[in-house]
C-alpha cells in the first residue's frame, strides 16, 4: 500500500496544534490502555492466523465505537520500512510495532487512527488504545480513553482476571493497563541544574520518565515524558489525578526556574537562545540531536517572549518534520544520515525564514 | 581533575553557578559535594522490568520451578524469565503463585483496584451465529490451505462449544 498521510484526521497528531493549556511547556498529554482479546495467545506468541483474526475482530468491534467508527485503518504489514517510520515519528505506533529494522512488519500489525483516539493492533498486547491531547489535559485524555475502552469491551471479550485485572503480555502493565504520560519541555530546570532533584522526586512519587519517543529513547532537547510507573493496586482516576498533581508542581518549578534565569542571568540566556536561533536559521547541515537541542533553545526563547512571530505550533511541527522519515518523504527517496543532515537544515531554514522572527 | 575543595579525590560533580551575571564553575568530589549539601544522585530511570526479572531469578516458591508450563500456550516459567513476557491470559493462572509475589514487589500490590469488567457473553442465537461464521471461515481456510488460520479458528470454535 502507499501510505497517504493526508487521509489521517489532523495527520494523526491532534496534539500538535499547541492549543491546550501550558502548551509552551507541555507538548502533549496521553493516556494509553493495554488490552488483550480473550481466547487468543498474546500477540508475540500468537500464530500469524491468530493475529489476523484478532485484527478482524478488533475492526468489527471498533466500527461500533463512537470515537473509532470513522477511523482510518493502516496495515503496517503492507508498508515499507519508511512508511512505518513515518507513523512512529508521529507517535502513532511504538518502535516495537513499527519494527523499523525489519523488511516487513508481522502479519496483522496495524493501527486504527480516529480523530481523537487511535488503536494499535498486535503490538506486544492485542490492543494499545491511545488518546493524545494538546497541552496539559490528562483528564480529557482519560475521559475519552475510558469511553472507548467501555464501548470496545462491550462487544469484544477482553482478557480479565478478578484479582489481577486486565491481563497483559508484560506484568508491568497488568491491572488497569493504564499508562498516563505528559511530554514536557524543561530547559529552565536543566539550566538551573534543578532537574536532578525533580527527577529523583518523581521516582519517589511512583512516577518515571523517558525521552521524546518513550520507552528506550534518550532524553534530548530537554524533553521528558513523565508517566506512572505502576498499573496495579490503584484505580484509573487515582493514577491520573496523581500524575496531574505532580506534573502541575513540575510545571510551576519550571516557570520559577525560568524567572530565576531571566532575573539572574538575563543577557547570558538571551545570548545563548539567539545563538541557537541563528544556527537553525543559517546552518547548512544539522544532526537530529543537534536540531532537537537547538529547537529546545528556540522554544524556550518563544516561551520567554524573547522571540516574536514564531508559534509553538510551528516548533511542534519542526520536531516531527525534521525527523529522518519525514525528510525522506519530502525528498521523495530514502535518505542516508548525512543527506538527512543537509535536508534537515534546508527544511528548518525554510520554515524559520517564512515565519520571520524579530528581536 | 581534582576536587576544588579537598584537592585529594577526583571531581565528579561539576557545578555551574551564576552569581550577579558571572558564571563560576565548581568541581567537587562526591564527598565534598555531599558535605556542601549538593544533590549528587541523579538516579537513573529504573526499568521496571529489570527489577521484575531480577526478582524472577529468585522464585519465591521452589515448586514454581522452571519447568512449570502453561497448558494453553506452552510457555514455561523459564521462557517467561528469559523474555519477561507471558504467552497468554492462562499464564496468569499457571504461574499464579510466583506472579502474585513478584507483582507485589514490582507493582507494590497484587490486587486490581481499577475498573471491573465482565466480558460480553456470547449466548443462545448469538453464539450459534458466531459458531456458524467461524465454521464457514474454517472451511474457507482449509480450502485455501491457510493452516495457521484454520488452527486458530479451530481453537476458537472449541472455546465456544
Amino acid at each position: 500500500m502507499t501510505l497517504d498521510l493526508s487521509l489521517l484526521p489532523d495527520g494523526g497528531m491532534p496534539w500538535i496544534t499547541a492549543s491546550g493549556a501550558h502548551a509552551d511547556i507541555v507538548l502533549s498529554s496521553r493516556v494509553r490502555l493495554a488490552r488483550n482479546v480473550a481466547g487468543f495467545a498474546f500477540s508475540p506468541r500468537a500464530r500469524d492466523g491468530e493475529r489476523l483474526l484478532v485484527l478482524q475482530q478488533v475492526r468489527e468491534a471498533a466500527s461500533h465505537v463512537d470515537l473509532l467508527s470513522q477511523a482510518v485503518l493502516l496495515r503496517l504489514d503492507e508498508m515499507t520500512a519508511n512508511e512505518r517510520r513515518l507513523l512512529y515519528e508521529r507517535h502513532l505506533v511504538s518502535r516495537e510495532l513499527a519494527e523499523l529494522d525489519a523488511p516487513t512488519a508481522r502479519s496483522g500489525s496495524a493501527v486504527l487512527v480516529g480523530e481523537e483516539a487511535a488503536l494499535m493492533v498486535n503490538e506486544e498486547d492485542h490492543l494499545r488504545l491511545q488518546v493524545f491531547r494538546s497541552g496539559f489535559d490528562i483528564g480529557g485524555a482519560w475521559e475519552r480513553a475510558g469511553r472507548v475502552d467501555r464501548e470496545l469491551g462491550a462487544t469484544l471479550p477482553l482478557a480479565y482476571h478478578r484479582e489481577f485485572g486486565f491481563l497483559t503480555s508484560c506484568p508491568t502493565n497488568v491491572g488497569t493497563g493504564l499508562r498516563a504520560s505528559v511530554l514536557v519541555h524543561l530547559p529552565g530546570l536543566v539550566l538551573t541544574q534543578e532537574i536532578g532533584k525533580v527527577l529523583t522526586g518523581l521516582q519517589q512519587m511512583g512516577l518515571t520518565y523517558r525521552g521524546l519517543y518513550g520507552e528506550g529513547s534518550e532524553v534530548v532537547g530537554n524533553f521528558f515524558q513523565i508517566s506512572n510507573q505502576t498499573t496495579l493496586g490503584r484505580g484509573e482516576d487515582e493514577l491520573c489525578d496523581h500524575l496531574e498533581r505532580v506534573v502541575s508542581h513540575v510545571i510551576s518549578r519550571e516557570e520559577e526556574a525560568r524567572r530565576v534565569l531571566i532575573r539572574d542571568a538575563g543577557y547570558i540566556i538571551e545570548d545563548k537562545l539567539w545563538r541557537a536561533y541563528g544556527t537553525l536559521r543559517y546552518a547548512r547541515s544539522l544532526g537530529v540531536d543537534e536540531a532537537m537541542n537547538l529547537l529546545s533553545g528556540v522554544r524556550l526563547a518563544v516561551g520567554l517572549k524573547l522571540v516574536a512571530g514564531l508559534s509553538v505550533y510551528t516548533l511542534n511541527k519542526l520536531l516531527v518534520y525534521s525527523q529522518l522519515g519525514h525528510l525522506s518523504l519530502a525528498e521523495g527517496r530514502p535518505l542516508t544520515e548525512s543527506e538527512a543532515g543537509l535536508a534537515r537544515a534546508r527544511h528548518v531554514r525554510g520554515v524559520l525564514a517564512g515565519e520571520g522572527s524579530s528581536a | 581533575m581534582l576536587c576544588d575543595h579537598c584537592r585529594e579525590r577526583d571531581a565528579v560533580v561539576h557545578l555551574t553557578q551564576i552569581v550577579e551575571n558571572a558564571v563560576t564553575q565548581l568541581h567537587l568530589c562526591e564527598k565534598c559535594a555531599a558535605a556542601k549539601g549538593i544533590e549528587t544522585t541523579i538516579a537513573m530511570p529504573k526499568h521496571p522490568l529489570g527489577d521484575f526479572l531480577h526478582a524472577a531469578q529468585y522464585p519465591v516458591s521452589p515448586a514454581a520451578g522452571d519447568q512449570t508450563r502453561c497448558a494453553y500456550c506452552e510457555t514455561t516459567l523459564r521462557d517467561f524469565r528469559a523474555s519477561g513476557r507471558l504467552g497468554c491470559a492462562h499464564c496468569y493462572t499457571a504461574f499464579e503463585g510466583a506472579l502474585r509475589e513478584l507483582l507485589r514487589r514490582v507493582q507494590g500490590g497484587a490486587k486490581h483496584a481499577g475498573r471491573e469488567y465482565t466480558a460480553p457473553v456470547v449466548a443462545g442465537t448469538e453464539r450459534e451465529t458466531a459458531l456458524a461464521t467461524l465454521r464457514s471461515q474454517l472451511q474457507q481456510a482449509v480450502v485455501a490451505e491457510e493452516f495457521e488460520t484454520a488452527a486458530a479458528l479451530r481453537d476458537q470454535i472449541r472455546a465456544l462449544e
